[in-house]
């Protein structure tokens, strides 16, 4: 019978804390620019001018047709060799994963500004405002409230896919795990904190996003036309 | 005073032609009745006024000169020529006050506080000053649509464009809508009006025009057009307004 000590873990607590904090630097990072940038992307591919759909639309599939590890390797090992510039980890990290971030959130985006109905977009012409005052003011607040459960889940799985960081040896919470599992032998107690660290994270950070939504939702209308 | 010319005007939407060739004159104070069949191109004629539709064909004139298609000069006109619609489209994540006072802050970058009075003042006007904090959700139809009217009221529009506002409320809802625009007519103000209130176009109305097939088929005053018109079209459309009553 395997007997569980999770002491030679515990000892290692602050590797695991560094661990954590940058996941959560690389997973704040990426969701961040990944909003900005899916909004871009997503008004860029919503435009008249094929121009400036198309190209976007272009981004858009790739990143979403290709392996993350695939794309993180590619960051880091391939585009210096193209551009000449030296990749850390965390810079080839960011980079990756706000833009696949950005390719999802940008069909989100996509998505719920379609579904404000015509007579909104009418409204806000109708007392003078320009086609971004509409979109700002009266389009993408409606737009966003109901895009947050999709926003939820895809920063849930960002966050799961930040741990491919480890295969290009940036210290996050899965490289922490490998190391100190190496170091204690106690494999099994390691990833099982690790596992136990992440769900607690995860957990903690949807249930302060359902409040925001219920919030968001008593805050007004949320269903009723 | 002629305050908005239409000349030449023409719409077709894939391939079919809504509005061939409509020409209007609208002088200060007038109230002009539009009537027609559905499908004669009464609410497409209204869109393409204030460039909510870009007209194919023809010149839309206000105070003189002619509207261009650039988003910074339609922007103030449709400033100067507000819309009421038969969906109401009030912001459903704000309040009445709220609704009323976005072109305000947001397109005349107008102050708060001044806002706020101005917005108040308007929804006093349509009988609504208790509902000011109340969400659209929690409003009736006939209570959204006089904020509508606040809202386009607001902006302290030359020229007021209603299309159907009562088709979409409930029968008893109407009334209350009708007043506040009979209101706005005692005070003088210019407005065109699509409607299927024929009684309140006889009423209210200074002149009534009857579209047929993207034309002015027929127009005059409400007495001419809705008692003794003189086309056929015409006479068989209110015929077919069996509830119409003068």
């Amino acid at each position: 019978m395997y007997r569980w000590d999770f002491t030679p873990v515990l000892a290692n607590a602050d590797l695991l804390a560094a661990g954590l904090v940058n996941t959560l630097k690389i997973t704040g990072t990426s969701l961040a620019c990944g909003l900005v940038l899916g909004l871009a992307l997503a008004l860029l591919r919503l435009s008249k001018h094929r121009w400036a759909s198309w190209p976007a639309g272009f981004v858009i599939e790739v990143f979403r047709t290709t392996p993350p590890l695939v794309q993180l390797f590619w960051f880091f090992f391939a585009l210096p060799l193209i551009v000449g510039i030296e990749m850390t980890p965390f810079m080839a990290a960011v980079v990756t994963f706000s833009i696949q971030s950005a390719a999802f959130f940008a069909e989100v985006f996509r998505a719920g500004i379609v579904s404000i109905e015509r007579g909104q977009w009418d409204g806000a012409r109708a007392i003078g405002m320009t086609h971004a005052q509409a979109l700002r003011r009266i389009v993408l607040p409606q737009a966003v409230k109901r895009m947050i459960p999709a926003f939820m889940e895809r920063t849930i799985e960002l966050m799961k896919t930040t741990t491919l960081v480890a295969t290009i040896a940036y210290a996050d919470l899965l490289y922490a795990a490998n190391e100190i599992s190496q170091k204690t032998f106690r494999p099994l107690e390691t990833f099982t904190v690790v596992a136990l660290i992440y769900f607690v994270v995860i957990t903690a950070f949807s249930l302060v996003a359902r409040r925001l939504e219920r919030r968001m939702a008593i805050s007004g209308e949320s269903t009723v036309h | 005073m002629t305050i908005l010319k239409v000349s030449g005007l023409a719409k077709r939407f894939a391939g079919q032609e809504v509005l061939r060739g409509i020409d209007l004159d609208v002088t200060k104070g007038e109230r002009i009745a539009v009537l027609g069949a559905s499908g004669s191109g009464k609410s497409t004629l209204l869109r393409c006024l204030n460039f909510m539709e870009m007209p194919d064909a023809g010149t839309v004139t206000l105070d003189g000169r002619t509207i261009g298609r650039r988003e910074s000069e339609l922007t103030l006109v449709r400033q100067r020529i507000g819309m009421v619609f038969q969906q109401f489209n009030l912001f459903p994540h704000m309040t009445a006050l709220g609704n009323v006072m976005e072109g305000l802050r947001t397109v005349r970058r107008m102050p708060r506080d001044q806002a706020q009075a101005r917005a108040g003042k308007e929804l006093a006007r349509v009988g609504l000053a208790d509902k000011a904090a109340n969400y659209p959700a929690h409003l009736s139809g006939g209570q959204k649509q006089r904020v509508a009217i606040a809202r386009a009221l607001a902006m302290d529009p030359e020229l007021l464009l209603f299309d159907e506002p009562t088709s979409a409320l409930d029968p008893e809802l109407v009334g209350e809508v009708l007043g506040v625009i009979r209101s706005l007519a005692e005070e003088g103000r210019t407005m065109l009006l699509v409607t299927h209130e024929l009684g309140f176009a006889y009423h209210v109305a200074t002149r009534v025009i009857f579209l047929a097939d993207g034309t002015i088929h027929e127009q005059g005053t409400p007495d001419e057009v809705l008692k003794h018109p003189k086309k056929e079209r015409t006479q068989s459309f209110l015929a077919r307004h069996k509830e119409f009553s003068l």
